[in-house]
């Protein structure tokens, strides 16, 4: 899976309140949770991300609640990818669960700056940033996870699975 | 053989293995799944996705309306209504609905359904509680628990464990929320990210069941998977009071590793505060005593207990909460509220001008029975005080043990509560 766009920018421990405030919990049209996505730290956001596409956030990114609707929100704002230092372990299976990629490398969180070009291999573990011409490392995803992913997320490939 | 820690020692009976490892990916059986009101329509939206006619076993199925109860919203009401079909559709044996339970994580342990060795997993974030009495609990979304509802199975990492060892006895006022919430400010919102954190110690080994769920109810504000606790007599003195059968579970070998172990001696801790807007921004009392006020809130499942709210009883009994300060105690099951009534709780808060209301999550989510509105200041004995978490993103939340937060309610200002019984 390849995935290119430009980066914006956010800092540390952002928490699932800041990215979908309880108040909108229990809507299920995930076009009107897009629209709050952020909203606690930038309610332009919803704008932004749609010229961008790749969100790069510090350490920690989606602790607090367990809410499905935080990944949920970010997609459907128009977050193709996140790159992190560190995800928080509930938002990160969530947002596989759902069919939003991200990948945890911290050299490109340090490194990459808003309006960054770059392209996400997610299968080879690589963050190509076309703007500074250099090459971020990770670790590949599984594969199984690449799998969920590549079905469009968990509620898919079960059902590829088991039906 | 290969030592191991109570941790791998659950996660390798629930895959099936021989041993298992940190960084190993497992394939594990669930022996129990709970969701609520609030992840369950997404939980039943993802269920009936997958296309699998039943859940896998409906005896291990439990489901808790707690977060909107009574509904606050017609939205509420209807995602109530669905899940409701769902359960009798699939004929789940294990449902609270409004009346019956309370806040999930209180009815899950009171009523037995966890136990010691038990993998358990939920849709909330704060299931990791159940570490109190011994099990493997942790939270997960709501996908994720469609899947274990379709397959009964999940794939988990296992972790690495930390050890956080507590010694020292607890000063008079001084209480496992003040206790976890210096561990958490010394070792940062994200100290065990990805982790399992294991509480041992000695004042650990006095603690009740009720304050190592406070412990392990906040080990997710690290980061962490899971808290738990090794199961002992105290453990065991609890499921046998409430005539509930027991098995031990599991003990971590004398030589087992871990990752790293912390230690604390909280003989002389003051009473420890957590200012806005981060869980680890957290202070000795002294350094916040004087702010003031709007108001004042004991429940959540961190800290709406029968021992939470008889601290506080026993505080402001005979008192009256300040005229500008709003008091609210809210049980955190229909048992508490029962026990608190019984022991004369409820009329000493009544008394005071506090407002008890029914057991919910309500205003520690910022949805309804005490939301804070812009500008204004509560002190609450919840777990989290992220902006916009209990109202208004131009609100402040303070957290606090339940003896700071009512004696703050005496006072109208953030007040160490040995102050005001001496």
């Amino acid at each position: 899976m390849i995935i290119s766009g430009s980066v914006i920018k956010y800092g540390d421990n952002i928490d699932t309140d800041v990215i979908i405030p309880g108040k909108y919990l229990g809507i299920t049209d995930y076009g009107e949770l897009g629209r709050h996505a952020l909203e606690g730290i930038d309610p332009e956001f919803p704008n932004k991300i749609k010229q961008t596409g790749i969100l790069l956030v510090g350490e920690n990114f989606g602790c607090g609640s367990s809410r499905e609707e935080a990944p949920v929100a970010l997609k459907y704002a128009g977050v193709k990818c996140i790159i992190a230092k560190s995800f928080a372990r509930i938002f990160y299976r969530n947002a596989i669960n759902v069919g939003l990629p991200i990948v945890v490398c911290p050299e490109a969180s340090e490194k990459l700056n808003n309006g960054d070009m770059v392209t996400v291999n997610l299968a080879e573990g690589t963050i190509i940033n076309v703007s500074k011409n250099e090459v971020y490392r990770t670790k590949a995803l599984p594969e199984f996870i690449l799998e969920i992913l590549r079905d469009g997320g968990l509620v898919a490939h079960l059902r590829r699975r088991l039906t | 053989m290969v030592s191991m820690n109570i941790v791998e020692k659950i996660l390798c009976r629930a895959s099936g293995r021989s041993m298992v490892e940190p960084g190993d990916i497992i394939s594990a059986k669930v022996d129990r799944v709970m969701f609520h009101d609030l992840t369950g329509p997404l939980t039943v939206k993802a269920f009936k996705e997958i296309g699998v006619p039943r859940v896998w076993d409906p005896d291990r199925v439990v489901v808790i309306f707690d977060h909107l109860v009574p509904p606050n919203t017609e939205r509420a009401a209807l995602n109530q209504k669905t899940i409701r079909e769902f359960v009798r559709e699939q004929k789940i044996k294990w449902f609270y609905d409004i009346g019956r339970g309370g806040i999930c994580h209180q009815v899950m342990v009171e009523k037995g359904h966890a136990k010691p060795g038990e993998l358990i997993v939920g849709a909330d974030s704060h299931t990791c509680t159940y570490g109190a009495v011994g099990a493997f609990s942790t939270g997960m979304g709501a996908t994720d628990v469609a899947a274990i509802l379709a397959t009964g199975e999940t794939w988990l990492r296992v972790p690495e464990t930390v050890c956080v060892k507590i010694d020292g006895e607890l000063g008079d006022m001084i209480t496992p929320k003040d206790v976890i919430l210096h561990v958490i400010g010394c070792l940062g919102v994200s100290g065990a990210v990805y982790k399992a954190v294991v509480f041992k110690g000695s004042t650990v080994e006095k603690m009740s069941i009720s304050g190592r769920m406070t412990m392990c109810n906040m080990a997710v504000e690290m980061g962490a998977k899971t808290g738990i606790v090794e199961p002992d007599e105290v453990t065991e003195q609890f499921f046998k009071s409430k005539g509930m059968s027991y098995s031990p579970g599991f003990v971590s070998d004398p030589d087992a590793t871990f990752d790293e172990t912390y230690t604390f001696d909280v003989s002389k801790l003051e009473p420890q505060v957590a200012c806005p807007s981060s869980v680890d921004n957290v202070k000795p009392v002294s350094e916040v005593e004087g702010v003031k006020i709007d108001q004042a809130y004991i429940g959540s499942c961190t800290n709406g207990r029968l021992e939470d709210l008889r601290l506080a009883a026993r505080i402001i009994k005979g008192r009256k909460v300040k005229p500008d300060v709003r008091a609210i105690v809210v049980p955190a099951s229909q048992e508490v509220y029962r026990d608190a009534l019984r022991e004369g709780l409820i009329d000493i808060f009544l008394q005071a001008g506090v407002l008890v209301c029914n057991p919910t999550c309500g205003a520690c989510i910022g949805a309804h029975m005490g939301v804070i509105g812009e500008g204004e200041t509560c002190i609450a004995s919840i777990n989290r005080n992220f902006i916009g978490r209990m109202g208004s993103p131009k609100a402040k939340v303070y957290l606090a043990s339940p003896a700071t937060v009512i004696a703050s309610a005496l006072t109208g200002v953030i007040t160490d509560p040995r102050r005001v019984v001496s």
